[in-house]
């Protein structure tokens, strides 16, 4: 019960996410754009909920527009290494040998360097932007992806319902698509909605680097780091995109969590 | 009675687990031998039992049977082939021919499929009939196992364990086999639902004219379905007969054992002879000579360095020396 | 008697809901005694098993009376129920290797039971071990006491079991399906070993079991378990000469005949029990078993048949003068 309530809450706050992105200019209430010099690094009002920059921006309507960027970064920065990983995952997992023992290794090789000093470095080789963090991103995070789907194949391998397929006559590819595949994905699929959320603070932080999203991009990341200088007087610059990235992982960690419970196979 | 599935001198080993401390001394992975030198034949519309405590290779039988695992030795062949050599459509004519249900109910079905797409997928593979009779047929099968027509559309944790196996017997049904290989179909059940499926491979032997290869360290199973039985011990056949030979005339020292230990149901049966003592040796480190030897209470000095050879003994055959001096 | 269970009810508080695993069983045990409690997987065995000995979690409600020697076992203190658990009360349990601790040796484990409820010193305990291990057949015991559950062998496992079980000299033996996951010739040897050490020792053994072969090797009086209830108790011999619930009595007939003579009747169809066994979260408010039952009444549904005693049996079912 308590997890359907999670659930549901989980899906609320990327419900609203999801509409911010999708309809920025009908939801948020004024031009992000816009200059209101009446009422520059002004406080929480009634007319601006989340007060204005230094240039008298609605933060709200700012934080609005942005999400759609920041929702980009958790889905493509997601997507690459969940198909790499898995797929490699899946072909390791199921035919071992040789290129199980590699891709293993090389694994080894990516996890003993930390994640975000990896990501970075990889960034300053390529350079920034976002095309070339989901590049970075790709080539670190397949491994996790792997691991689980390689585990949870291995598993699953050995059950007798893959003997009945092959005493039945099936082909290796039938068994490995349309057996082992979706009894192996919950996991992955469990692990790649909590990832989302990890990616979008990845995102976020190297926006606030400068190494991700370029201006005039606006993203969450980036918005905090406009406010920086003003984070003694004016703190809500900041805090308002702040909470949108907590309340966005927040989001993908419940929805995360209650998947896990939704595509537990009962036995 | 025509023969159509035979194995000859099946030998089957697997590679043991070894331990950090046998790693680091590089003492060589211990072999496990799981078959060594089996030989069968089963006949056209005949049930062969074969028995035999855990780990004494039953399963693997199974499994060599029918070709989910290779051979170290030995050959099993279908109607003369040898069915290691079938490729393509050949080998498609053994899997149609040659069917198995499994002991564990629940890992035997895949679990996010439903009963109706599990069965429908093994008729379009082999295309049994043409695609739009699937869905009658389907019924047909599920009518076969005493299921109904609903079951279709349900997946297999909906089922009970007696359901499921069920559900599996259909499976194999599906591609009209004429062989059925079942690992302890019924180990899984409670004894009011193992009679329901017992009851199922008799009709649907009697019906359909099955052979049947029922797998099982259940005695009195044995004696009510098969019509020829095999014993086993530690991966080797010690006497193999018409069940009712075996049953009213057990000559292995073994098979005695076996028959001796199952609890009687009757309180007033008289006291039973002494237990075979000690345990089933382990299989990496097989005993020389005859397997049962350190167990026996025949055993005699050549017991333990000659292995004795499965001769033909009035009607059955065993392996004894005490039987074929 | 030694130990009376009477009205002894078990309800788990699940995600699901309740779940009604023991609904008011009635059970007696005399002085060196054997009795078996015989059902299908999910009756209730095992939690009546663990509810008289007091090993559920917080999370099962239990009630009725457990009577031991004339001492109240249900509201008895934790510390003066830890005596009796492992002291007048041993236990073997189905399935040794979770049983056993894996990190202490057999020796250390048969140690603990014998610092905990004896006086022995260090050198009487340890030969009392040995003893312990000579007794329940395991060979070079001086050798064995110093190995960990993982080394010995299924069977060794049991016998290691029954060894720690006994080290207090228990008056009552709680063995739940301690053959089921043995080999037969294994579970030949294991069943001898407790009717042995029950006469040697002079203890009572209430043996709880799926498999009425079992029941009719080993025990004196059986009581037939279905769905959290009893249905009857007796002797063995009358229980299986003559049921008295329609229960046994498909259960008897669903065995298959172990006729190994030459009028046996080869390819004879078995008598199953039609449907299958009933969920415990929405007991019926008349016998259980009536689903499946092919006696039944009107009756049986709606009204539940009470446990009627006459001489030494027991049983609860209406159609107990037609079976
Ligand atoms: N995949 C495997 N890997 C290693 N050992 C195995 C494997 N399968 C079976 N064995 C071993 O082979 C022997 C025979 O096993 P099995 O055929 O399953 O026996 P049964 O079915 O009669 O209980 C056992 O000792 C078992 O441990
Ligand atoms: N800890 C528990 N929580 C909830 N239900 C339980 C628990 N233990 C047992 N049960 C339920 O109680 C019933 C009886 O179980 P058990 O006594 O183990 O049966 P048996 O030993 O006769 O096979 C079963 O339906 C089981 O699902
Ligand atoms: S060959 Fe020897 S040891 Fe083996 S069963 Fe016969 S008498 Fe016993
Ligand atoms: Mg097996
Ligand atoms: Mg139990």
């Amino acid at each position: 019960m308590r997890g359907r309530l999670a659930l549901g809450f989980g899906c609320l706050l990327l419900g609203l996410m999801l509409a911010f992105a999708a309809f920025p200019d009908w939801i948020a209430p004024m031009d992000p754009l816009a200059f209101d010099y009446e009422a520059l690094i002004a406080p929480p009002s009634a007319a601006h909920l989340l007060g204005t920059d230094q240039f008298g921006r609605d933060m709200l309507s700012r934080i609005i527009s942005a999400s759609r960027v920041d929702l980009q970064i958790a889905f493509f920065a997601m997507i690459g290494p969940l198909l790499i990983g898995s797929l490699i995952g899946l072909t390791v997992g199921w035919f071992g040998g040789l290129a199980d023992v590699l891709f293993g290794r090389l694994a080894d090789l990516v996890v003993t360097f930390p994640f975000l000093v990896l990501i970075i470095a990889i960034v300053a080789v390529l350079g920034p932007g976002l095309t070339n963090m989901y590049i970075a991103v790709a080539c670190v995070g397949w491994v996790s992806y792997m691991r689980l789907m390689r585990g949870e194949v291995r598993v699953q391998r050995g059950q007798d319902y893959v003997a009945a397929g092959r005493v039945l006559g099936f082909s290796t590819w039938r068994i490995v698509w349309r057996h082992v595949l979706p009894n192996s994905l919950r996991p992955v699929l469990v692990y790649a909605v909590t990832d989302m959320a990890l990616v979008l603070l990845l995102g976020s932080s190297l926006g606030y680097l400068g190494l991700g999203a370029q201006p005039p991009e606006a993203e969450w990341g980036v918005l905090i780091a406009d406010g920086k200088n003003f984070f003694t007087t004016a703190p809500w610059i900041s805090l308002g995109p702040g909470i949108a990235i907590v309340a966005a992982g927040l989001g993908f960690s419940l929805v995360g969590d209650g998947l896990a419970n939704l595509l537990d196979v009962k036995r | 009675m025509t023969e159509l599935l035979r194995a000859d001198g099946v030998e089957r080993r697997f590679l043991g687990g070894r331990g950090l401390i046998d790693m680091i001394l590089r003492r060589p992975r211990p072999v496990v031998h799981a078959l060594s030198g089996v030989s069968l034949s089963i006949g056209a519309g005949e049930t062969l039992g074969v028995v035999g405590e855990s780990g004494c290779g039953k399963s693997t039988l199974a499994r060599c049977l029918v070709r989910l695992l290779d051979l170290d030795a030995g050959t099993v062949s279908y109607e003369g082939a040898d069915i290691a050599t079938l490729e393509g459509p050949t080998r498609r004519r053994f899997n149609r021919a040659v069917q198995m249900v499994f002991q564990d109910p629940f890992a035997s079905l895949n679990p996010r499929m439903t009963v109706g797409a599990a069965l429908a997928e093994v008729l379009q593979v082999h295309a049994i009939v043409p695609r739009a009779d699937i869905p009658a047929r389907i019924d047909e099968l599920l009518e076969r196992v005493q299921l109904p027509p609903t079951a279709a559309a349900r997946r297999p944790h909906e089922f009970s364990g007696g359901q499921r196996q069920r559900i599996g017997i259909a499976r194999a049904l599906a591609v009209e086999p004429r062989i059925i290989i079942a690992d302890e179909p019924v180990s899984a059940l409670d004894v009011s639902v193992q009679a329901q499926i017992i009851n199922l491979f008799i009709d649907l032997q009697a019906k359909l004219g099955l052979s049947l290869v029922f797998i099982t360290h259940d005695l009195r199973l044995v004696r009510h379905i098969t019509h020829r039985m095999a014993v086993m011990y530690l991966g080797r056949i010690v006497e193999v007969g018409p069940t009712r030979a075996v049953f009213t005339n057990p000559r292995h020292p073994y098979t005695r054992a076996l028959l001796s230990a199952v609890p009687r149901l009757d309180p007033d049966a008289p006291r039973k002879a002494d237990p075979v003592r000690g345990e089933l040796p382990s299989p990496l480190n097989p005993p020389t000579g005859c397997p049962f030897h350190p167990r026996c209470p025949l055993a005699m000095p050549r017991c333990s360095v000659e292995m004795p050879a499965l001769l033909a003994n009035g009607g059955v055959e065993v392996a004894c020396w005490a039987v074929n001096p | 008697m030694s130990l009376t269970v009477r009205d002894l009810r078990v309800v788990f508080h699940t995600g699901r809901g309740l779940v009604w695993a023991v609904d008011g069983v009635d059970l007696d045990v005399g002085p060196g005694e054997v009795v078996g409690l015989v059902g299908e997987s999910g009756s209730g065995k095992s939690v009546t098993l663990r509810a008289i000995a007091r090993l559920l979690h917080s999370h099962a409600d239990t009630t009725g009376q457990v009577r031991w020697r004339g001492q109240e076992l249900l509201t008895l203190s934790e510390p003066a129920m830890e005596q009796i658990r492992g002291g007048q009360i041993g236990m073997v349990f189905q399935e040794p290797m979770a049983a056993l601790n894996p990190v202490l040796s057999i020796g250390l484990q048969i140690d603990e039971v014998l610092v905990a409820h004896t006086d022995l010193d260090a050198k009487a305990r340890r030969r009392r071990a040995l003893e312990l291990l000579d007794q329940v057949g395991i060979a070079a015991g001086a050798a064995r006491l110093g190995q960990f559950a993982h080394e010995f062998s299924g069977g060794m496992r049991q016998r290691a079991m029954i060894a720690i079980a006994l080290a207090a000299n228990p008056q009552l033996l709680l063995a739940d399906e301690p053959t089921t996951a043995l080999d037969v010739t294994i579970q030949d040897q294991i069943l001898r070993l407790l009717l042995r050490l029950k006469d040697e020792l002079g203890m009572a053994l209430l043996l709880v079991t799926h498999d009425l072969g079992v029941v009719a090797e080993t025990c004196d009086r059986v009581a037939v378990m279905y769905a959290g209830r009893i249905c009857e108790t007796g002797t063995v011999r009358d229980v299986f000469r003559k049921p008295h619930h329609a229960y046994t009595q498909a259960l008897l007939r669903a065995m298959p005949s172990e006729n190994t003579g030459e009028d046996f009747d080869e390819h004879a169809r078995l008598v199953p029990i039609p449907g299958m066994a009933p969920r415990l979260d929405a007991p019926s408010p008349g016998c259980a078993f009536t689903p499946r039952c092919t006696v039944t009444e009107p009756r049986c549904g709606v009204e539940r048949p009470v446990l009627l005693v006459e001489g030494d049996r027991t049983s609860a079912c209406y159609a107990r003068d037609r079976l």
